[in-house]
């Protein structure tokens, strides 16, 4: 097994404040590794600058040892990383189709030329983009969905379609920002069957960051707890959970 | 889900025999109404520029959900540098012979130079204006409309040129915008736009619209696109600029000030922004109430107006929202309910 994503010494600082220091994490194919820390901790900023919103004031991020430095977010989501939001960010006016077949964009060749003339090339892609596009619905079970609005979904369901949306972009690494947010117990159970899926099916590496620890003791292999932008803690679930340092973070310190 | 399914040719098909039949219609509605004919064709093509103007507008209103305030201004540049080439043309000799036919050529030259000029304009205001974003963008654009109009304003006296002839106006530019040619080009440009959307292209530029850093996220190339949609819009306001200089063959830079943008916008914003039929059909209504309020002439813009304010506070997402029409949909609705009786879609389905 090798790595897919791998930091080293991940350092952002804005004005005065280290938001992340010292950040270390490896990911590899087939995982799902848990990012999880209190309010505050530096955990969306860890994907901010996985994706390159954020520019790491000092460190190193590589994808399947690929060195990501200076490379835009556009550039890495071509390289191989997807992620989702914490707060929903579908096309809201657009179909649940469109949706997903605009992620294949970039891997659709015919110009804007060939798409006025509605030249071969341009009903050939797009037959095939539709047809991908609804076979990957199929596998989430949304297909009969396909024509709706974005927008119209139920909440789970926009949750899910995001996921979607990142994973045709054929990733290497899925990032997801906190996908149970807002669902309730019978909803999280799904969506941790639908990670799992996602994993057996497509052998792609998985960083989720989640406050729900049902969901992230169930199914992450290996988790890293940020406290204060700093790793105070990496282990397997079990290790995490007996962890005195990550208790008192959480908990507080018992008193003498 | 609709049950029936109709395939592109015949689809095709439906709407080249519904874009004659309509041309049918309107020519002979032109030609019964004897004098009142030629105001009636004047009418029209008013109204297939201001259409080509309100569809191309909405491309970066509506679909990529920007606020230009100068297409005027590229107006004004397509309407220029065409007709400044027709003028070199032998085309005003040949329209006096009475020989249409041979200006064709010509006039698709001309628009074809007009589209080009406006389309680079397009790009070279495009690329750093596109770095805003809202009020910043409206008052860029705004600027260079109002830039373009000083510019065609002086530039002959400040160079020595007979060129714009300035304020006194460009005149004697052969007429060769008539009712056919309108025709032609309003459907060319909005099957243009159709199938522009309809593509990869137009996905990308709806999904900018809907959420950048989304797009973005999932490698969607955000300043290309906007880049793009602004540069075809440009250039169709262009091709509408060029038309309008040979219907009326006199061209004066006081036509381009900025109440024209506002007047396109307003059709945009009217029709609903993101919504191809919108924009016709307020293009449409906005040139023609006008006119059939003549016979009221005192009250005629406190009407329009009247209109403009009702409108905005019972249907403030415009007339259409963000709905685009298709008649291959509303065709296969159709038969589904004949077919179907008075079920609902979802009872169809099940």
């Amino acid at each position: 097994m090798s790595n897919v994503l791998k930091c080293e010494h991940l350092r952002v600082v804005f004005g005065g404040l280290a938001a992340v220091s010292d950040f270390n994490i490896e990911v590899n194919e087939n995982e799902i590794a848990g990012l999880i820390g209190p309010n505050g901790a530096g955990k969306t900023t860890v994907f901010n600058l996985l994706t390159g919103v954020y520019v790491p004031t000092s460190g190193v991020i590589t994808l399947c040892d690929k060195d990501l430095a200076g490379m835009s977010t556009i550039a890495r989501s071509h390289a191989g990383i997807a992620r989702t939001f914490q707060n929903i960010r579908l096309f809201k006016d657009m179909s649940v189709l469109d949706n997903v077949t605009n992620s294949f964009n970039t891997k659709m060749k015919y110009s804007v030329l060939e798409a006025m003339l509605r030249l071969p090339r341009y009903w050939k892609e797009e037959k095939e983009a539709r047809k991908k596009a609804l076979d990957l619905l199929h596998v989430f079970n949304m297909e009969d969905l396909a024509y709706e609005n974005a927008g119209n979904l139920p909440y789970g369901s926009q949750r899910r379609l995001e996921i979607i949306r990142a994973l045709a972009t054929n990733p290497k690494l899925l990032l997801l920002d906190e996908p149970a947010a807002g669902m309730n117990p019978a909803e999280t159970e799904n969506l941790m069957e639908t990670i799992g899926k996602i994993r057996d099916r497509f052998h792609i590496a998985i960083l989720l960051i989640e406050h729900d620890m049902s969901l992230v003791m169930g199914i992450c292999e290996r988790i890293t707890v940020l406290n204060f932008g700093q790793v105070i803690a990496q282990g397997t679930p079990e290790q995490i959970q007996k962890d005195p340092v990550v208790i008192e973070a959480y908990l507080g310190k018992q008193r003498d | 889900m609709r049950k029936t399914r109709i395939s592109t040719p015949i689809r095709y098909l439906i709407n080249t025999a519904l874009i004659v039949v309509l041309w049918v219609l309107l020519t002979v509605v032109i030609s019964a109404s004897g004098l009142k004919g030629e105001y009636y064709r004047g009418i029209m093509i008013t109204i297939g520029i201001n259409i080509i103007l309100a569809t191309s507008l909405n491309i970066v209103c509506g679909y990529l959900g920007q606020l230009p305030l100068g297409h005027a201004g590229f107006m004004a540049v397509g309407a220029y540098s065409g007709a400044i080439f027709m003028k070199s043309t032998p085309a005003a000799a040949l329209l006096r012979a009475g020989n249409s036919a041979a200006v064709i050529p010509y006039l698709i030259i001309a628009v074809v130079i007009a589209a080009v000029v406006a389309g680079l304009f397009g790009l070279l205001i495009g690329i750093p204006a596109l770095r805003l974003k809202g009020d910043y963008l409206a008052i860029i654009t705004l600027g260079f409309g109002e830039i373009i109009r000083v510019v065609l304003t002086n530039i002959d006296s400040v160079l020595g040129f007979k060129v714009t002839y300035g304020a006194s106006g460009l005149a004697r530019i052969p007429k060769f915008t008539n009712f056919n040619v309108m025709y032609v080009f309003t459907v060319l440009i909005l099957f243009l736009i159709h199938v522009f959307m309809k593509s990869r292209h137009g996905r990308a530029v709806l999904s900018i619209r809907d959420n950048e850093i989304a797009s973005e996220s999932v490698g969607i190339n955000t300043t290309f696109y906007k880049t793009l949609a602004f540069v075809f819009s440009a250039m169709l306001a262009g091709v509408a600029g060029c038309l309008y200089a040979g219907y009326l063959g006199s061209l004066y830079p006081s036509t381009f000030k900025f109440m024209k943008s506002i007047e396109i916008l307003v059709m945009v914003v009217l029709g609903g922004m993101g919504s191809m039929l919108g924009s016709i059909i307020s293009a449409v209504v906005l040139t023609a109430l006008p006119e059939l309020l003549r016979s009221f002439s005192d009250y005629r813009m406190v009407v329009y107006s009247l209109a403009l304010v009702l409108m905005m506070l019972f249907r403030p997402k415009g007339l259409m929202g963000t709905y685009d029409f298709s008649m291959g949909d509303t065709l296969e609705r159709i038969i589904d309910r004949i077919r179907f009786g008075g079920k609902s879609r979802k009872e169809v389905q099940g």
